[in-house]
């Protein structure tokens, strides 16, 4: 067992794309692998997808560990951790980041499991501090709905894990032809790591602007059943050019699709600006929304909260702020 | 067949407002917030309720907690579970994810054996999703998490469909397993007068550290790798400009704000 000092980077990828989150952890991964002054490292996994890792090196990564086998061309959740875990601990890592998307959230907690280490899940700020003379990974994380941040350590076990939602830090400016290590693991893989076997991923319609990478969020909330429908909130959100989110009910009302909810639960974005419509502003949703620049909250109670995380807030009905509202952004843009 | 539902008592959701920080101490203060059953655990009960419906099973329902946790039991005994286990026991207090899978995998494998393990997908209050996945792994049996549907297709294997972000994943399982479900997979029934009557005559078993046979050093705090080093209170600061008036002049207020902060 060595102890590297490195700092290591889960590379999602689903049918050869990696995901954007694991981007955003290597711009982080670059910082504190440089407070630790260890290396930077990713580990990819999955079926013909070296051609990925000069992405992952472009994108700061020194050395990237390529786990490259017909069997894992779908996300198998255990053979996935064991092929992981066992490069784990072969390697030491200080610290081992990956994204808090749904494979993230299924994956971390198996290789947690299998090293014997920590884990913290869906941190939205991560940093290195002095702990009794030991750089120490802190781990913020929201509590009770939001009202809280909770610092988490790893005092003792390697490496210091931890899930990071998406959004929270921002994807480097990519560097051609940068210089880097690929290194192919030729893994092991027993029959009974596929007890549990991913038979098919269907990938849904996906043309609408991912909420992460818009500049403007257009949310609605249980207000908006007033409305009847989600015409005009799109409508607002087609002028602004920005995306259409929503609260949890929103989404048990199927009104909007899971990859659109925002809160604790959901996503936690940063957009320029974030306008929320017919939320009350319970602590779980504005949580989301807390990293965006500007609020602007609508909503017919005035002691609703959602106006006390708001920058500006209109007290009124939605089917008559709403259009009015329309009007005056369309004014604007014109 | 058997199955285990791994309930926990969480402070209702509502009420999360009223949970303070010491300011002295910053320990957490939660005197007053009502308990209840974590919401999306009465989903995993009910899958297993659902189960029995269909073919002949015992469904035992266990949670790890102070005393009054039972209460949660007893709610999951009212919808129709047929046993209960508390794991009670100060060696138990604050544990993490980690030490409380390994406790709850130690019960499991030491009271209760089982072809399916449910949970529900989350807790309210911490909402890690990390207990079940990490019971499986102590476990040693394979997983899936998040399901919001679930078949079984024979004795030794389910089928199991969970969204992934934008996709969905269609997962088969051999048995024994442990599934986490999420709210989408069934509509929780409410106990009836009958199934409250019921609970008295049902068997709720509370065992502690020593039942279980693990080293106190594997368990609770101790047990755990990670720790709070701080806790604080935070409120972001905004403008909080609110504007009521007639809908035309409250508009193009807020836009000409904006746009003059910039967020426009």
């Amino acid at each position: 067992m060595k102890d590297s000092r490195e700092t290591w980077v889960y590379a999602e990828q689903r049918g050869g794309k990696l995901a954007r989150v694991s981007l955003e952890l290597l711009g982080k991964g670059v910082e504190l692998s440089e407070k630790l002054a260890g290396g930077l490292v990713s580990v990819l996994v999955g079926s013909g997808i070296e051609a990925l890792a000069s992405e992952l090196l472009s994108h700061g990564a020194e050395k990237v560990y390529v786990i490259d086998d017909p069997r894992l061309e779908h996300y198998h959740n255990q053979a996935y951790g064991a092929v992981i875990a066992d490069l784990v601990k072969e390697h030491q890592p200080e610290i081992f980041l990956l994204g808090a998307t749904a494979i993230g959230e299924d994956l971390a907690p198996c290789i947690a499991a299998k090293v014997g280490t920590g884990l913290t899940a869906h941190c939205i700020d991560l940093r290195i501090e002095d702990c009794d003379g030991v750089a120490t990974l802190h781990q913020t994380v929201p509590g009770w709905g939001g009202g809280k941040r909770v610092d988490i350590i790893c005092p003792q076990q390697r490496p210091q894990m931890a899930t990071v939602k998406p959004g929270v830090f921002v994807v480097p400016h990519g560097k051609k032809h940068r210089q880097g290590q690929i290194v192919k693991v030729s893994p092991q893989l027993e029959d009974r790591l596929f007890r549990a076997r991913t038979l098919e991923m269907t990938e849904q319609e996906g043309s609408e602007l991912p909420i992460e990478e818009a500049d403007v969020v257009v949310a609605a909330g249980w207000g908006v059943n007033a409305l009847g429908n989600m015409d005009m909130v799109r409508e607002l959100a087609e002028v602004l050019q920005g995306a259409v989110a929503g609260t949890r009910p929103l989404l048990d009302k199927g009104w909007i699709t899971a990859d659109r909810m925002i809160g604790q639960s959901g996503k936690v974005i940063g957009p320029n600006l974030f306008i929320s419509l017919g939320a009350s502003g319970a602590m779980h949703f504005s949580t989301g929304f807390e990293r965006a620049k500007f609020v602007l909250a609508v909503d017919q109670n005035p002691q609703a909260p959602i106006f006390q995380v708001a920058d500006v807030g209109i007290v009124g009905d939605l089917r008559e702020v709403l259009p009015c509202l329309i009007e005056q952004v369309k004014r604007l843009k014109s | 067949m058997d199955i285990v539902v791994c309930i926990k008592q969480v402070p209702h959701p509502d009420h999360f407002s009223q949970i303070t920080l010491d300011p002295v101490t910053k320990a957490i203060r939660r005197e007053g917030v009502p308990l209840i059953m974590n919401p999306v655990d009465r989903n995993a009960v009910e899958a297993a309720l659902q189960l029995r419906d269909r073919s002949p099973c015992k469904v035992t329902v266990l949670t790890m907690g102070p005393p009054q946790a039972r209460e949660a039991l007893e709610e999951a005994l009212a919808m129709g579970a047929d046993e209960a286990i508390l794991l009670c026991d100060r060696a138990f207090a604050g544990a993490d994810a980690y030490a409380t899978a390994l406790t709850v995998a130690a019960a499991i494998k030491k009271f209760c054996p089982f072809s399916l393990v449910l949970c529900g997908v989350e807790t309210a209050d911490s909402g890690t999703k990390m207990v079940g996945p990490m019971m499986a792994e102590f476990l040693d049996v394979p997983y899936a998490t998040n399901i919001r549907a679930l078949k079984l297709t024979g004795e030794e294997t389910c089928l199991v469909e969970t969204d992934v972000d934008n996709a969905i994943m269609r997962v088969e399982l051999r048995l024994p397993a442990l599934i986490t479900v999420s709210k989408a997979i069934n509509e929780p029934r409410i106990p009836d007068v009958m199934g409250i009557m019921q609970v008295a005559d049902k068997t709720l078993s509370t065992y502690g550290a020593e039942d279980l046979g693990l080293p106190t050093e594997k368990l609770g705090l101790a047990g755990s790798p990670t720790r709070v080093a701080s806790v604080w209170e935070f409120k972001k600061d905004r403008r909080a400009e609110i504007l009521q008036g007639s809908p035309k002049h409250v508009s193009k207020d807020a836009v000409a704000k904006l746009r003059e902060w910039g967020g426009l």
